[in-house]
């Protein structure tokens, strides 16, 4: 077990390293460079700013100076925002990003188990077949349409009411919060009840619940002891996964719903070509979720026993 | 048994004559692909989605040719057009400069009173004023003004010194013209009296003003709204360009750009997983096939790529390759589809490829001297070939996914090419007044994602018996 966490997490490094590597290199080899399509520069201040950013140096030494930088957890300076740090900027808006991810993946887990347990338990009848239609719907509709069509619809139902229900967009409060991290999970919702309900389905059949049965066991019992606690696992290894698909869902849901998260700074500076917050921050985002996958299998193993993990 | 004894005859110890009526084949014998296409008849569901990807597709491809409109063109008189909205326009005298007179016809009274009938090309305003104001503030507002006094968009601002002036023609205290973008609908114009200080008061006079969209003679000739033997005169009714399903926010015709997103949507679905599917294929079986050695440092390349979070690489390959002037975006997103996606196919063919290699019939091939290129071909590529179709059905609703995302972030296709991603980024900023410019682009993913998917449901169920999910 502690040498394949060791493992995992020696496979983990590397694949951050790579992931650095590769922003590096790709950033490195976008034509002209951060200091062009400034207004006029003299060569002196140029050369000034060229020394500053360590611009002048080789490809290579520069390479060095931005590993070293990130072992020591130093991001850089950002290229359009003043004396911004991007370790600033993560540190600022990471938290609002997770709180809202947090909440969302909550959401999705817990509406993921409860519907496809449900249309588990319904199968082939009525509850069943709403809840599959809309299953269908929920994987194939992207986010920003949620997010854009819940904001229209969070609008007509403040406007009807003629008080604010819940606020439209913005950040601060829990009622803020509540309808991005619906629209975010939803997704990922839907995929949680799919798969929740093939799992139950397996289950509801197996010998042992057949056996819990036999011996007279309530059915209430039969079901938060036997079917749920084992319907879950699945659900379990697929939250890695669910992870990013939500991280970067909310990259367009901070967007459409103006939340200063980290995704809206990365997709701005992305926008803006501001080089050191697009490598800082994709960087933080490929390390977190490297790692989080990792987590969730090592979660899982830990979990399930049955898991050989060699 | 019974006690009696059992007597042989030679006839007992002689060959069974042949009987085709046992082991006839009683149904007429089907192929795989047979089988599976009968299963996939039964599942509605997956027809109509079928039927709904050849519609897509038709839109994508035939549309464009029966509605020849230009999806970059900007049709100016008609901006964030709702579908099916009144466009007839009157022809009117081009336009002269005013100078506060009234219109025959039009009558004049002490309060804030039309100079002219209300056009698109003017609004001319005139009013006596109010005793005591020490000038005026004019407003405009697309809401009527109720006893809140929210009076809208001030547009202009009378200091009293200016009026009146003795050479004015009527006992009109002021004019002004409104010429600020307007549509055919009513404006409701409100003069305020300021006092002494310049300060608004509460003295006000309202007028509706219901504006009728006019065009000039010019204009309908250089936009070739008639025919160019029609001899239209001013007053005549013309109709502007037909925008089905209405306009964008800068002009442009929705359905032309619906079928022009519905392409690039539609190549970037299609083309993209035909191109990384076939390389996971040929990638996974090679390795599968090989086995050993090469088969472990493929696959461990493989496990590399898929650790790779996808989205934020596709972002950075957008970055990097840049978009050039006048270039659509679309084979960079391509070419970044297929470098990260690849490894799930490899993945699954390498498995099945695996399995197949140990099957009985597999070593019969061999025992009979088949070639290995004779087994790839005919025994392990035919049988990974459903597990591969799923798979590429599965890999078009992701990969639509993706553009539109990309695009909805401003990373996919660059203007002015039409995606449906990015139309639905335009139409959020518009969303409350012009929901249309929402609506259709995002019904439109919304739809061709779900039939895709549905149709994959059918298919896996149809061809795969292990994969069948459970119903």
């Amino acid at each position: 077990m502690w040498q394949y966490t060791l493992k995992r997490l020696l496979q983990g490094v590397i694949t951050v390293w790579f992931i650095a590597t590769a922003t590096f290199v790709a950033m490195h080899s976008v034509p002209g460079d951060p200091l062009s399509g400034q207004r006029a520069m003299t060569e002196g201040i140029r050369a000034n700013l060229e020394a500053r950013y360590g611009l002048d140096r080789p490809v290579t030494e520069q390479y060095f100076i931005y590993m070293g930088n990130l072992l020591r957890g130093d991001f850089g300076i950002s290229f359009t925002q003043q004396n911004r740090q991007v370790n600033d900027i993560i540190r600022e808006h990471f938290p609002v990003s997770a709180t809202l991810g947090v909440l969302a993946i909550l959401f999705a887990a817990l509406g993921g188990v409860l519907w496809g347990a449900l249309t588990a338990l319904y199968r082939n009848r009525l509850p069943d077949t709403i809840i599959m239609f809309l299953v269908i719907l929920g994987i194939s509709v992207p986010s920003f349409v949620f997010a854009a069509l819940g904001q229209l619809g969070l609008v007509s139902i403040n406007s009807l009411l003629g008080t604010s229900l819940l606020p439209v967009a913005g950040w601060g409060t829990v009622s803020h919060m509540i309808l991005p991290a619906l629209v975010l999970g939803m997704g990922t919702m839907a995929y949680l009840t799919r798969l929740m309900r093939s799992s139950m389905l397996e289950i509801i059949n197996s010998d042992y619940v057949r056996t819990a049965r036999a011996k007279g066991l309530p059915p209430a019992r039969i079901f938060t002891r036997h079917q749920l606690r084992n319907a879950i696992l699945p659900v379990i290894t697929v939250l890695g996964p669910a992870i990013a698909a939500i991280t970067t869902g909310g990259f367009v849901v901070e967007l459409v719903f103006a939340i200063p998260g980290l995704g809206r700074y990365f997709v701005q500076a992305v926008q803006q070509l501001d080089y050191t917050v697009i490598m800082g921050t994709t960087v933080f985002y490929g390390a977190f979720l490297v790692f989080m996958v990792i987590v969730v299998d090592l979660l899982y193993g830990w979990i399930d026993p049955r898991v050989r993990l060699q | 048994m019974s006690d009696s004894p059992v007597t042989l005859t030679p006839e007992d110890f002689s060959p069974l004559l042949e009987r085709p009526d046992k082991h006839g084949i009683s149904r007429p014998s089907r192929s795989y692909w047979q089988d599976a296409w009968i299963r996939l008849k039964k599942n509605r569901r997956a027809i109509l989605s079928l039927w709904m990807i050849v519609a897509l597709v038709a839109f994508a491809l035939l549309g464009p040719l029966l509605w020849q409109v230009d999806p970059a063109r900007q049709d100016i008189d008609q901006i964030s057009q709702a579908p099916g909205v009144d466009r007839s326009a009157i022809i009117v005298a081009p336009y002269s400069a005013w100078d506060g007179s009234l219109l025959p016809g039009m009558t004049a009274n002490p309060q804030l009173h039309l100079a002219a009938p209300p056009t698109s090309q003017a609004v001319r305003l005139r009013w006596e004023g109010v005793p005591g104001a020490n000038g005026y503030r004019l407003y405009r507002n697309i809401f009527p003004i109720d006893d809140q006094l929210a009076f809208g968009l001030p547009i202009a601002e009378f200091p009293s010194a200016e009026f009146p002036s003795a050479e004015f023609p009527s006992a009109a205290a002021g004019y002004y013209e409104d010429r600020l973008d307007l549509r055919p609908r009513s404006y409701y114009y409100s003069l305020v009296a300021l006092d002494e200080n310049g300060v608004p008061t509460t003295e006000h006079q309202t007028l509706e003003a219901e504006v009728v969209r006019v065009i000039t003679l010019e204009e309908v000739r250089e936009r070739g709204l008639v025919a160019a033997t029609s001899m239209p005169a001013e007053g005549d009714e013309v109709f502007l360009a037909l925008h089905p399903l209405g306009t964008d926010y800068l002009g442009r015709d929705m359905l032309a750009r619906l079928m022009a997103g519905a392409q690039v949507s539609l190549f970037i679905g299609f083309v993209a997983p035909l191109l990384y599917v076939l390389l996971g294929v040929v990638y996974g079986s090679v390795a599968g096939f090989l086995g050993g050695r090469v088969d472990q440092v493929m696959m461990r390349f493989a496990d590399f790529v898929v650790a790779l979070p996808f989205l934020l690489f596709m972002i950075l390959f957008q970055v990097v390759f840049g978009i050039g002037p006048g270039e659509s975006g679309i084979l960079p997103m391509l070419v970044a589809l297929v470098v990260l996606a690849w490894p799930a196919t490899a993945r699954l063919v390498r498995g099945q490829v695996l399995q197949i290699r140990e099957e009985a019939y597999i070593g019969a091939s061999r025992l009979l001297g088949a070639r290995s290129g004779y087994l790839v071909w005919r025994h392990m590529i035919p049988n990974t070939l459903g597990v591969v179709l799923v798979t590429l059905t599965f890999a078009v609703p992701s990969a639509i996914f993706t553009e539109a995302f990309l695009s909805f972030i401003g990373m996919g296709v660059a203007p002015p090419t039409a995606s449906w991603g990015s139309m639905s980024n335009e139409g959020l900023a518009t969303m409350l007044t012009h929901p249309h410019e929402l609506i259709f682009p995002s019904l439109f993913i919304s739809v061709t994602v779900l039939a895709f998917n549905l149709l994959g449901d059918g298919l896996r169920d149809a061809l795969d018996v292990r994969m069948r999910s459970v119903e």
